[in-house]
């Protein structure tokens, strides 16, 4: 944790630290830094701090959650003068998601997102291929649900260890 | 053709923003209303499931677009305003999407068929010469189209499913059809939204939806209903005339913020 005299504007970089201790809510193991949820951070002169995000899915319920997240964590480290605004143009993809995030999903359990589909719309209406097993690696796996218990992730079954696993979905 | 005009058309005044805006989050308003009815009745858990998820997407998506339609208004109003306290004539819905539940393959065929179109509405609005829209379409649009591979492959497992799924489901799309050609039609606001290239170019749209909606009906071994002068073609909505289902529907949505207006918990 960095923690600052209110003397002294903080630095960007001081900033995106603290970010980086703010996990989300669904997915605790990835900071909303590495999720691609944070999008800019601003320090003007007076150390007034703009944080700019965006949001996962427009129906996520944890947005709120997250902004009230952010603000606290920079309270909590003697940032006081924090706003949080949303953009919503690039609009967010698990593209952004790099690679030492993914393997931590994959360690978490969780198969980690594939590149984002920018092919036609006669494919979307294409069964899609189920991911490999982030336990044994497994690609005799098989989607269950492309709805998981949150928005982001489907449910998924090895057939090979028999253990069930969710995916992130690419978006 | 119409004749040759001297005269460049009219720009669109601010009021044809306001009404697309309207249009796009009053679809998305009330049918994730629809489908949040179907929460803890779905016929399998998974299901229950992910129609909350779309239903969460579609309210999210109606978020933006209303919160926007408040700021071109410009009276104040913000997107709880324009939900709860407008009347069944102020809503700018197509009639398709205020139709009831109906069973599991009605609620999926209806998915379907809007869907499809928010896919390829979504993608003309992303590239609309207004910025925020632009960004809103493009954000919904990656949305729309996991909904659609989700309701397409209902129609799938439904239509090339047992006798009694296919009859039910073909008995939907029959059913719904009459509502489609209002998807499409285009009005005076459309039209100069459409000149200005803010909005999409619906009559323009109509042959690669048909196209998309006949790839799926085709492998689910159903069929298109044909368009028959004998089909009443309904319409109506985006000028505020609806069917009484969407008053009973606004009656349960709204109740509870009218009953207790500014209520926080
Ligand atoms: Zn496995």
């Amino acid at each position: 944790m960095v923690s600052h005299s209110p003397a002294s504007p903080p630095s960007r970089a001081a900033i995106l630290e603290i970010l980086d201790s703010v996990k989300d809510p669904e997915v605790p193991v990835l900071s909303v830094r590495e999720l691609g949820i944070v999008r800019d951070v601003e320090v003007d002169d007076a150390g007034a701090v703009t944080v700019t995000v965006t949001p996962t899915y427009s129906g996520c319920p944890a947005i709120q959650a997250i902004e009230d997240d952010i603000l606290a964590a920079l309270a909590t480290a003697g940032v006081a003068d924090a706003r949080v605004v949303t953009s919503y143009a690039p609009a967010w993809t698990t593209d952004w998601i790099e690679a030492d995030a993914r393997a931590k999903l994959k360690a978490y359990g969780i198969a980690p997102p594939r590149p984002a589909e920018h092919g036609g719309l006669v494919q979307l209406l294409r069964a899609r291929t189920a991911p490999p097993c982030p336990y044994c690696d497994s690609r005799d796996t098989e989607i269950r649900s492309e709805f998981g218990p949150t928005a982001c992730k489907s449910v998924c079954w090895c057939r090979s260890c028999g253990q069930p696993f969710e995916e992130f979905k690419a978006f | 053709m119409t004749a040759p005009s001297v005269l460049p058309p009219p720009p669109p005044a601010p009021h044809d923003e306001l009404e697309l805006l309207l249009r796009l989050g009053d679809d998305r308003l009330v049918l994730g209303h629809r489908l949040s009815e179907w929460c803890g009745h779905a016929p399998i858990l998974e299901e229950d499931i992910a129609l909350a998820n779309v239903a969460l997407d579609l309210l999210g998506q109606a978020t933006m677009l209303l919160r926007r339609a408040g700021e071109v208004e410009g009276k104040g109003r913000d997107e709880d305003a324009l939900a709860y306290w407008r009347e069944a004539v102020e809503f700018r819905n197509c009639l398709l999407v205020e139709q009831p539940n109906g069973d599991f393959a009605f609620t999926m065929a209806r998915q379907f068929l809007f869907d499809v179109y928010a896919v390829v509405t979504l993608d003309a609005v992303s590239r609309s010469t207004n910025a925020e829209l632009a960004a809103i379409a493009a954000k919904a649009l990656k949305e729309a189209k996991y909904h659609v591979r989700h309701s397409g492959e209902w129609m799938l497992k439904l239509g090339d499913g047992t006798d009694e799924s296919h009859r039910r489901v073909q008995g939907a799309l029959d059913e719904l059809w009459r509502f489609t050609p209002e998807l499409f039609a285009a009005d005076d606001v459309a039209a100069r939204l459409a000149a200005e290239g803010i909005g999409p170019d619906l009559p323009a749209l109509r042959a690669h939806w048909h196209e998309l909606v006949h790839d799926v009906v085709e492998r689910a071994t159903l069929t298109l209903p044909h368009e028959s002068s004998h089909t009443p073609h309904l319409n109506g909505g985006r000028a505020g005339m609806h069917s009484e289902h969407l008053g009973h529907l606004l009656a349960e949505m709204q109740i509870v913020a009218r009953s207790h207006p500014g209520a926080k918990w």
